[in-house]
């Protein structure tokens, strides 16, 4: 019972902590320049008065920055992430000639840098490389670190100016989008992230910007690889292929020769300062190769539970937010609500899938309940199955996509549930701000659907919804399905996709709609196995990213400036309340269903049948 | 309102400004408190022996066992970790001329290869218990052998992984004990100090490290 427990308690603290970081996102988003709660107004505020200064931001007669509509808003957001794209793919491109490279890594290959600069600004944090083996420490602080940071400000201040849009009446403007990208930064992700990054750090986390540490093995090892041939000058040479040719014997077999392995290297890095904001900004992208299962990402049970109660942190608490600025707590609890009444009947699901042994390693004289019973392929022994289902089904229940388990390996089913929470849209949780701006345009259509239904003109919070926002929101809720779709269909047909492909069978399928679905729902996961890194994944992966992340701002911010500028209609009593359980499964419903319908076939042909299969032997 | 607001200028301002809180003044600064306050922990964990020579991180796991039966007998007296999916060797937690690192072997449950590693792993723990006169019969109607902990026969996911389940090291404990010819019970008392409980009795799992195990097993002997 120990499982179930650890997932209750996980709950709890989480649910706990809603109101109280809720209404301090609130004040954030609702104060003037310099003032914000906890003290942090005082110790920060003239580095805030300072980058509006220099930013050319004025401000108006309450001391509040001069706000802008819609449109400007949107440009600036657009602009800024634009020049956050330009500034990692440089980076990436030059960081053999720039300081804090002490492994001495070379440029990253183009397409690769590309795939990553987009996977970053979108908050994706899809990662077609190894961290350890790609990445200097400048590049993964001043160019992946930077981007955590940003892609989580730009998702909750797109999300301030929808609930601005909400709450305000015939109102031309719905925020200053340096203000809120400024305030989100300083008062919300660096605070909470210096904390986390210290605690995680007393647990075990690396934070040095020491190169690699060589340590002697206890029990020497020892490799076979070919021998290659060599030119005079010592190149390697090639064979008609490309591949470099090794010498072969008179069996026409490759030549072998032992290679003695007698030390291992430590790698290091300020890896828990990024672990943090990767953690709590929805981003995911490990510092390491295997993310936090990686034991220097994630040491121990206490980390664990830090780094996974980030994920769901502020996605969660920002409901309450929504209900505090549209003075109507009520709503932000039913949102929450809904993505509760989702989301812990899939965690439960999933768990109970991963916590049955592989049927066909347990007849082979294995003890599948002893130990660590369940799935542990791809598992680390620290977690077991209890926090390995946990993190991976709020990973992608928030568009988070850090993983402490390999999600590859997973049982078919126990992997439908991850791949199933990212096609809903990533609204379940979802990316921080992105996630509940996400659900907002399902409540559109939800209250629109209701409207329909009753015969009555569809309203929500005392707004209009028109068939202008309807349109918008259905922009907003189809651009990922078709992107998903599209991108596995085109992926499934070339051999470039099929390429990279490494289990065989209906599982092979299911890595190339996974890692669409991760793309195109900005979420950042994968089924590991998959060879991402080559130019057709690099390319495909990297435009799904970028479309379905700036393809929903500007519907969701297009939306915003609509509803500000609308009369507030009294509430009579024909009126649909938004806040009751009725309204709350009609939302769940309207989430499922379009989940369902879009991707139960595509699921059918993946996970379903390889179930079938393991169940058929 | 001004009609056009300025765009370029203030997004490029703040870019700037921001990545050098965000990028450079905010990770020196974590990097400053941790190397203060947790400069063992900040710095890999690093275990040294007596001498002072430094002999692993203890977050990071290394091999002591094999998947190839003839090699098993030689290394019977060591504890077995997980078996590790990483290249060119198992534990290789950077080598930075193949660009290899922590990995899991991220094979499908319906993947052959899966069962096919599971059954080699299974057969050297065998053949190393079979060195020293534990015999194990795994097929047939006399399968009443001891069944082998699913962790002992399963990849982690880093490849990394520095733990086993207490399951994992009682089954070893006969073979090991026979190996160095010490005594169970003495053996019994050394994995127990090596067990982690679960965090607070009831985060995460109990788990064994495999490496300080046998360390403890090494400094035993003299």
């Amino acid at each position: 019972m120990n499982g179930p427990l650890q997932l209750v308690i996980y709950l709890s603290v989480l649910l706990a902590m809603v109101k109280p970081l809720g209404w301090f996102m609130a004040r954030v988003l609702e104060g003037r320049t310099g003032e914000a709660p906890l003290g942090l107004g005082p110790a920060l505020g003239w580095l805030e008065r300072g980058i509006y200064a220099l930013c050319g931001v004025r401000a108006d007669s309450e001391r509040r920055p001069v706000e802008t509509g819609w449109k400007s808003y949107t440009v600036g957001i657009l602009a800024f992430n634009a020049i956050g794209f330009a500034a990692v793919y440089a980076l990436q491109r030059a960081q053999g000639v720039l300081p804090a490279n002490p492994a001495g890594l070379g440029p990253v290959e183009p397409g690769s840098a590309f795939n990553t600069a987009v996977s970053f600004v979108t908050n994706t944090n899809w990662q077609g490389y190894g961290g350890e083996t790609t990445m200097s420490y400048l590049t993964q602080m001043l160019g992946l670190g930077v981007q955590n940071f940003l892609s989580a400000a730009t998702g909750i201040a797109v999300l301030a100016a929808l609930i601005r849009g909400l709450a305000r009446r015939s109102s031309a403007t719905i925020g200053n989008c340096w203000a809120d990208l400024t305030r989100v930064t300083l008062y919300i992700l660096l605070p909470l992230s210096a904390v986390l990054a210290i605690a995680l750090v007393s647990q075990g986390v690396v934070q040095s910007l020491r190169g690699p540490q060589t340590v002697a093995l206890t029990v020497p090892l020892s490799y076979d690889e070919p021998v290659m041939q060599t030119e005079a000058a010592g190149n390697v040479v090639n064979d008609a292929d490309g591949q470099p040719a090794p010498f072969t014997g008179p069996d026409g077999k490759p030549v072998m020769k032992a290679v003695a392995v007698t030390t291992q290297t430590i790698p290091l890095g300020p890896a828990a300062s990024q672990i943090a904001i990767k953690q709590l900004g929805s981003n995911g992208g490990g510092f390491f190769n295997v993310n936090s299962a990686h034991p220097l990402e994630n040491p121990t049970a206490l980390s664990n539970l830090l780094e996974v109660l980030a994920i769901l942190l502020i996605p969660a608490a920002l409901c309450w937010t929504f209900g505090e600025m549209v003075r109507d707590r009520r709503q932000g609890w039913a949102v929450l609500a809904a993505m509760l009444v989702i989301f812990v009947p899939l965690l439960a699901a999933t768990y109970a899938f991963e916590s049955r042994a592989n049927p066909a390693i347990a007849a082979i004289g294995v003890d599948g309940a002893a130990g660590l019973g369940g799935n542990m392929e791809g598992k680390e022994a620290r977690f077991g199955i209890a926090n390995s289902a946990l993190w991976a089904a709020a990973t992608t229940a928030a568009s988070n996509g850090s993983v402490n388990a390999m999600h590859d390996s997973f049982t078919p089913l126990g992997g439908l549930v991850p791949i199933w929470l990212m096609q809903l849209g990533e609204v379940v949780f979802g990316g921080v701000g992105s996630g509940l701006y996400g659900m907002l345009m399902f409540v559109i259509v939800a209250v629109f659907v209701a409207g329909l239904m009753v015969g009555r003109t569809p309203e929500y919070l005392g707004k209009k919804i028109d068939p202008f926002e309807m349109k918008m929101a259905a922009i907003a809720v189809l651009v990922p399905c078709a992107l998903v779709l599209v991108g596995t269909a085109v992926a499934v047909a070339l051999p470039e996709g099929r390429a990279g492909v490494s289990n065989p069978g209906p599982h092979a399928f299911s890595q190339i709609l996974y890692s669409f679905s991760s793309a195109a729902n900005n979420n950042g996961s994968a089924f590991a196995g998959l060879s991402a890194n080559t130019p057709f994944y690099n390319l495909t992966l990297g435009l799904a990213m970028w479309f379905s992340r700036f393809w929903i701002i500007v519907p969701v911010m297009a939306v915003a400036g609509s509803l500000a500028a609308k009369k507030s209609s009294p509430t009579t009593s024909g009126t649909l309340p938004t806040h009751t359980p009725v309204f709350v499964g009609m939302l769940v419903a309207v989430v499922i269903i379009v989940g369902a319908l879009t991707f139960v076939p595509a699921l059918a042909l993946g996970p379903v049948v390889e179930h079938l299969q393991t169940v058929g032997r | 309102m001004p009609a056009h607001p300025p765009i370029f200028r203030p997004a490029l301002v703040l870019f700037a400004i921001l990545s050098v809180i965000t990028g450079i003044v905010y990770p020196l600064a974590i990097t400053g408190v941790a190397q203060v306050a947790f400069a063992d922990k900040a710095n890999g964990s690093i275990v040294a022996a007596a001498g002072g020579k430094v002999v692993g991180s203890a977050l990071i796991g290394q091999e002591f066992g094999t998947s190839d039966p003839t090699a098993a007998p030689g290394l019977a007296k060591w504890f077995w970790g997980r078996p590790s999916a990483t290249g060119p060797t198992p534990y290789t937690s950077l080598n930075l001329d193949k660009g290899a690192g922590s990995s899991g072997s991220n094979l499908a449950p319906t993947n052959p290869a899966l069962l096919e590693n599971a059954k080699a792993r299974l057969a050297a723990l065998d053949a190393a218990d079979a060195s020293v006169g534990i015999v194990r019969v795994r097929s047939g109607t006399q399968s009443r052998t001891t069944p082998v902990p699913l962790d002992l026969v399963t990849s982690s996911a880093s490849g990394l992984d520095p733990h086993i389940s207490p399951a994992a090291a009682e089954y070893q404990v006969p073979r090991v004990a026979s190996a160095r010819g010490m005594d169970e019970g003495r053996m019994r008392t050394l994995v127990r100090r090596c067990t982690e409980g679960r965090t607070l009795g009831v985060l995460g799992e109990p788990v064994v490290n495999v490496l300080a195990l046998n360390r403890a097993l090494e400094a035993a002997r003299r």
